[in-house]
């Protein structure tokens, strides 16, 4: 492979890898709060790209992205209070039993409505202009992606250091009963964490299939899979160690890809997971934590 | 005592050969039951399968993903060993067949008849096996997980398999992304004596009877400490370490032979059979029954069988009532109804059908509000 291939590559990595960065957000926040994988964190992202098909097939794209934005968010507050909020006193396997359980309502849901066949993902066209540099091109989307998911993990971030919802979320992170007695107000605090999980898989979403032309109702299952492992690589609940897996994980999968490794390239992120697990199971900034009896 | 103890025994066999007997009615009227028939066998695998989950998840508190990519690992193990030397030009065509697939087959074809007639068993056993020891050395490191992190390696794992069977390195030896077919049906047992339909309800009985008797031994009082608190149950004398790996294995090597069942019935297998979704749904099948209810595994099996594939099918065709049509449904609505009421279970009814209870007649009695078996109880 010649240095112009292998850098096409890359650039193409690291924009798979900003959105599977966006998703991994919302997966480690969740993870942080409620100590629950949310299994249907990758069909919300699957759905926000269904909203997109309909919204701009009778909007204007700002007005489309809007409505996508705001649809996804929506949906992901509601799913936590009808599944998950009644189970919070439950066991930890209920409530997980109950995430997958959405999860697969969702893809049903998506079949019967939109059926199983790949739909086109509309193009807008200022996103899939074509950039040269030198030997290099790439859409706008391509460089888009990555510059877009630093600029919304500083936002992020400066939310979760800087502002009162943001401490009341470090707080309920920290210790949930504690947290409770000091009077945040949980249910709250939940609904912020998802919408903002919802909101940056929606944006996630976009860019991500503006690269890839379809949708189908299980096009979510992998890459949701593959952002939680994102989480865990960078240790669950820190939100910079999530952005470096989603971004690790996107660029060593397209380099795969293009040294004809493809169905492996789903495995080796399942391995790394795992090696990851027994090596250091905290994730690269994950603090540690000790069990009490 | 005793005399109780027999009436029970009495009744539970006189249970299972009245369902012995409505099988071999069934045999005798294949033809016009068709859709019975391959819903009961469905049924009896996934049961096995739910009842091996139910053993992991539900007896010994691990929660494992991995059913699906164990279950593959037994389907391709035995579809590879039972494809019948002359039909495996037909279906290697693309690659052609791995000669030492080729020569154990034809191997075979000249070995003594009885040793041909055991030897479908016999793949049935060794895909069990092979998953067995994959589970054995997987588990040395993934047991040391913590729950939802023991249930997203055992996911992976079983991705990882499905990516090994489907990938185009292995492509002579599992037909890569072309999948195995031509693979023949359950075999008769005891020289035809009990016919080939039979046979899947055969080995799903034996298997769930030793699971049970497993689950009631001090090794399964074992894992249930295990579940209900691991600190406790070390500080007790139990080997976390050694209960965690048996149980381990011992559901994978079940999950292995029903998967080796799921390739005889559905004749053709391919690495997409073997995705995150058929894992989803056995998991649906036990939270239905009821996680801890080996008896509630075994019904929502053939319950959620038989109401996807059968009774809920209606859901799925137009409807038109008094000359209206009703537009909701059409295909796929069935699965939404279907994703719907597993929802309520989950949410509402956390128990399941049978919470943690097991089926006995002295139950069913007390269901049923039978007066002497009160009476005979407030005796005791």
């Amino acid at each position: 492979m010649s240095m112009t291939t292998i850098l096409q590559h890359c650039l193409t990595g690291i924009s798979l890898g900003g959105a599977y960065a966006l998703i991994a957000i919302g997966y480690t926040l969740v993870y942080g709060i409620l100590r629950l994988i949310n299994f249907a964190h990758g069909d919300i992202f699957m759905m926000a790209g269904y909203f997109m098909i309909f919204s701009l097939a009778s909007f204007p794209w700002p007005v489309a992205i809007l409505i996508t934005l705001v649809v996804t968010t929506v949906m992901g507050i509601a799913i936590e209070r009808v599944a998950y909020k009644p189970l919070r006193e439950a066991p930890r396997m209920s409530i997980m039993i109950s995430a997958i359980g959405v999860s697969y309502l969702l893809q049903n849901l998506s079949t019967y409505l939109f059926t199983a066949i790949p739909r086109g993902y509309p193009e807008i066209p200022f996103l899939k202009r074509i950039f040269r540099v030198g030997e290099l091109s790439a859409s706008f989307v391509t460089v888009l992606t990555p510059i877009l998911t630093i600029i919304l993990v500083m936002v992020l971030m400066t939310l979760i250091n800087r502002t009162k919802t943001g401490m009341a979320m470090r707080a309920v992170s920290k210790d949930f009963e504690t947290a409770k007695l000091m009077g945040i107000n949980i249910n709250g605090i939940v609904s912020v964490t998802f919408a903002i999980g919802s909101l940056l898989a929606a944006v996630g979403s976009i860019l991500y299939f503006t690269d890839r032309m379809s949708v189908t109702p299980f096009s979510g299952t992998l890459p949701g899979l593959k952002c939680f492992v994102a989480a865990v690589f960078g240790g669950i609940g820190n939100i910079p160690g999530a952005v470096v897996g989603g971004f690790f994980i996107g660029i060593v999968e397209t380099l795969l890809v293009a040294l004809g490794y493809s169905t492996f390239s789903d495995a080796f992120t399942f391995l790394l997971l795992i090696v990851m697990l027994l090596v250091r199971p905290t994730g690269l900034f994950g603090e540690k934590t000790v069990e009490k009896v | 005592m005793m005399k109780k103890l027999k009436r029970t025994t009495v009744y539970s066999l006189l249970a299972a050969l009245l369902f012995l007997a409505f099988l071999y009615w069934l045999d005798a009227n294949r033809l016009s039951q068709g859709m019975l028939i391959s819903i009961l066998q469905k049924g009896a695998i996934l049961a096995l399968v739910a009842t091996s989950m139910n053993l992991l998840n539900g007896f010994t508190g691990l929660f494992s993903l991995g059913q699906a990519g164990f279950m593959s690992i037994g389907a391709y193990t035995t579809a590879i060993l039972i494809i019948p030397a002359r039909s495996l030009d037909g279906v290697y065509y693309m690659n052609g067949v791995h000669p030492a697939i080729m020569h154990l087959r034809l191997l075979m074809a000249q070995s003594p008849p009885f040793l041909q007639t055991i030897y479908p068993f016999i793949a049935l056993l060794l895909g069990g096996a092979l998953a067995a020891v994959i589970a054995l050395l997987v588990g040395l490191a993934v047991l040391r997980l913590k729950s939802d992190y023991l249930a997203i390696a055992t996911l992976g794992l079983s991705e990882i398999v499905r990516a090994i069977f489907s990938s185009p390195q292995f492509d002579q030896i599992t037909n890569g992304s072309y999948g195995l077919n031509k693979i023949p049906n359950f075999p008769p047992m005891l020289f035809g004596l009990i016919p080939s339909l039979i046979t899947p309800f055969i080995i799903t009985g034996v298997s769930i009877a030793f699971i049970v008797l497993l689950i009631n031994s001090s090794y399964g009082r074992a894992f249930k400490a295990i579940r209900e608190d691991e600190i406790a149950a070390e500080a007790m004398g139990i080997s976390l370490y050694k209960h965690k790996e048996m149980s381990f294995v011992i559901s994978s090597f079940f999950s292995a032979v029903a998967g080796g069942m799921l390739a005889m019935y559905m004749r053709s297998i391919e690495a997409k059979t073997f995705s995150i979704t058929l894992t989803y749904d056995i998991l649906l099948i036990v939270v239905i029954g009821g996680i801890g209810s080996v008896t509630g595994s075994v019904v929502g099996a053939f319950l959620v069988t038989a109401a996807k594939e059968w009774w809920l099918r209606f859901f799925d065709q137009p409807l038109t009532l008094f000359g209206v049509d009703i537009p909701l449904f059409r295909t796929g609505f069935r699965m939404v109804i279907f994703s719907i009421l597993l929802m309520i279970v989950v949410l509402i009814y956390r128990r399941g059908l049978f919470g943690t209870n097991e089926f006995s007649w002295a139950g069913l009695a007390k269901r049923l509000g039978l007066k002497r078996a009160n009476k005979k109880e407030a005796a005791q």
